[in-house]
């Protein structure tokens, strides 16, 4: 891999992977890590896992580095199918940040650890020089009780179905038209949310996900990359059935980005067998961020380890592990 | 027109029905055809909707495209990049050009590498964006990497105005403007060349006008359609150069009728000449020297000329590609992306050798991308 890092190696596709593989599982190889989950299974159904949030700008339509720190690390939790409990916090901030924004953030990890029904239990505070961090660091680790059993990225088979629990790239797009840089007005909101409460509807209605995974860094096509290739299946993606919202596909259409690659935080993809899809979809709707949950495909034996992209009018096109730093085309 | 959207700009244009209607139109036509045809799309931008909307999938066997230079990322030589680096490393020195030349590969590495190593260098989406950071950064020098074809170079022009007109002190120029009839003149004039027809790209002729072309229909005798970038367009425009090879015809149509007419936007033309003035030749990677092929300053803006103010730091190495690198024959239209040896084995987005694999606007990014596989 490349000599020094560079930001392409944290965008949670290839060059990430490659970091990840060459660097820290070399490292740290044990028979947990290697399952590459969202979440580390221990033993007697608990499940453990962290997050660092580095967001700029702090505040952001939708949400915050508050809200998305405590999100981030219960969604990964909720993904393995458990009840989000204990987190653990840890702030890095930049000398001469404004007391009153820490506790705006404060205020806001609060709302949201109710709504996952977890507490903070531990906690670290580090101040560093001006120019040491962007204003804001928060890092989150957390323990969960896994409430249904099972679920994998290496458990797909032929005909299991594929669904998004909601419009994807919200998140990618939000960020991206608020960057210094870019500048784009726009009334789009990122998806932020903790996604705990659908998983339990899902499980309580009955429901036996097969794969679960929330779309963050990456988007929806490093997660449907990373099934297929751990599934060692094909999936195959019907393009007009993507929910895309009309904002993002404004702002993809004018930066010439593919929604499929930019990040999600309250957004997951979800494996089923045949039989549980459309009971599936009709739970998701229910809730007001899911109303265009959709189905968007399945597993097929196609083309194995590999998502493939069928367009209405006859033509397939593969959907590759996204890579390389996202950047705006020049014309 | 009450709340216009995005979408309905482009909805109609991707519509599958018509997509269809006109892969139909195009194989009844084709079968009319004497011989095999190669339509050369000029521009990185028509491959990229090539491969994205997977058109070629849907085209006779008989009609085939070939992919051109029109990509600047990929036409840039090592050594412009190689400048862009050692005025990164200056002290006290913002760097701020567009999106993708931020990855291109010079001679020791990209201006992400020297991003990684602590120069300052940003990607603005708008040029204009440059002043901003000027005006924000007073004690620093900024200069703004100028690149593009035909299309981004008003914008380029609109901020050397800003700068004159604002007495903005700190900001200059680097500029690496290419323009598309040389390069199309230099393929043409090579006798071995294989190109049946082009696909002209339309934002070139939002500038420049379908009048560009015109020798190209008079003197050299190809077709020429002038098109949009959306899937119907480019159907359409293989349709309507499959329809002037049946009758014997060489014209410059203009497909994306929407926004290009035979002359052009005069203002940004006049612009454009009020700053900058074609150079003797200018390298393209891949291609060589072209005469006439880029643009610089003129001489009485000398003043905000980076190439003129800090030439004494300014490598002027020569950089050979890699011995089995194509892609001077696949910017030719000689090669395709998968007859590489190098091709998505040493040679990948994330490792690109050659320029074709560095933009996503390049040729062989464009087939790794859309998983066109050398085996």
């Amino acid at each position: 891999m490349n000599k020094t890092i560079q930001l392409a190696n944290g965008n949670g596709g290839k060059e990430n992977n490659q970091l990840i593989q060459e660097v820290f599982f070399k490292a740290f190889a044990n028979d947990i890590l290697a399952k590459s989950e969202d979440g580390a299974v221990l033993e007697d159904g608990i499940v453990f896992s962290t997050d660092s949030f580095t967001v700029s700008p702090l505040f952001f339509a939708g949400g915050d580095i508050g809200k998305l720190s405590i999100c981030g690390t219960c969604n990964d939790l909720a993904m393995m199918g458990a009840k989000p409990k204990y987190l653990s916090v840890g702030f890095i901030i930049e000398e001469g940040l404004d007391v009153a924004i820490l506790e705006t953030i404060t205020e806001s990890m609060k709302k949201e650890l109710e709504i996952n029904g977890a507490v903070i239990v531990s906690g670290d505070t580090k101040v560093v020089p001006k120019g040491s961090v962007d204003k804001l660091f928060i890092n989150t680790s957390g323990i969960g009780k896994i409430e249904c059993e099972g679920i994998s990225c290496q458990n797909i088979n032929e005909g299991d179905i594929i669904l998004v629990s909601r419009d994807i790239a919200r998140h990618g797009a939000c960020i991206f038209a608020a960057r210094e840089g870019i500048e784009l007005s726009s009334d789009i909101k990122s998806d932020c949310a903790s996604l705990y409460p659908l998983i339990k509807a899902l499980i309580d209605g009955g429901i036996k996900p097969k794969a679960l995974r929330d779309a963050t860094r990456g988007g929806v096509a490093a997660v449907l990359n990373e099934w297929a290739n751990s599934s060692d299946i094909c999936i195959e993606v019907e393009e007009n059935a993507i929910p895309i919202s009309d904002e993002v596909k404004g702002i993809c259409e004018i930066l010439g980005f593919d929604p499929m690659i930019l990040a999600n935080e309250g957004t997951f993809v979800l494996a089923v067998s045949p039989n549980d899809a459309q009971k599936a979809l009709e739970l998701l709707r229910k809730f007001e961020i899911c109303t265009n949950a959709a189905i968007i495909g399945k597993a097929t034996n196609a083309m194995k380890k590999k998502v493939i992209l069928n367009s209405n009018y006859g033509t397939k096109k593969p959907l590759d592990m996204p890579s390389g730093e996202i950047l705006p085309r020049i014309c | 027109m009450a709340n216009l959207q995005l979408k309905d700009l482009y909805d109609g244009f991707r519509n599958s029905d018509v997509i269809k209607a006109l892969a139909l139109s195009i194989e009844n036509l084709a079968s009319k055809l004497t011989k095999e045809i190669k339509i050369m799309e000029v521009c990185g931008g028509h491959t990229h909707a090539i491969m994205k909307y997977g058109l070629n999938q849907l085209l006779p066997k008989n009609i085939k495209f070939i992919h051109g230079p029109g990509c600047p990322v990929c036409v840039m030589p090592k050594n412009r990049i190689d400048h862009a680096i050692a005025l990164a490393n200056m002290k006290d020195t913002i760097i701020v050009t567009l999106g993708d030349m931020i990855k291109v590969l010079g001679s020791t590495g990209t201006l992400q590498d020297a991003r990684a190593k602590g120069a300052d260098v940003r990607f603005v989406y708008s040029p204009m964006d440059a002043a901003k950071i000027a005006s924000e950064n007073p004690d620093k020098t900024v200069i703004y990497i100028a690149i593009g074809f035909e299309t981004t170079t008003p914008m380029t022009s609109a901020l050397v105005d800003t700068v004159i007109k604002q007495n903005i002190k700190n900001l200059f120029f680097h500029i690496n403007h290419v323009l598309v009839p040389p390069a199309m003149r230099a393929l043409l004039d090579d006798e071995t060349n294989n190109i049946d027809a082009f696909i002209g790209p339309s934002h070139v002729s939002v500038i420049s006008g379908s009048k560009i072309y015109d020798e190209f229909a008079d003197v050299y005798k190809k077709p020429v359609v002038v098109s949009g970038f959306e899937p119907v367009d480019v159907m359409q425009s293989v349709l309507m150069l499959v329809k002037q090879i049946n009758e014997g015809r060489s014209e410059v149509e203009i497909q994306y009728s929407r926004c290009v007419n035979h002359d052009g936007n005069l203002n940004a033309q006049k612009l454009n000449d009020k700053y900058l003035e074609v150079r003797e030749s200018f390298e393209f990677r891949g291609l060589g020297e072209i005469p006439s092929g880029g643009l610089k300053l003129k001489d009485e803006f000398a003043f905000l000329d980076a190439e003129v103010i800090y030439k004494d730091i300014l490598p002027h190495n020569k950089c050979e590609d890699h011995k089995l690198c194509l892609c001077g024959e696949i910017l030719k239209g000689k090669a395709l992306p998968n007859e590489c040896k190098l091709f998505g084995k040493a040679c990948t987005p994330t490792t690109p050798i050659g320029s074709c694999m560095v933009s996503s606007e390049g040729a062989c990014a464009a087939y790794y991308k859309y998983g066109i596989s050398n085996e």
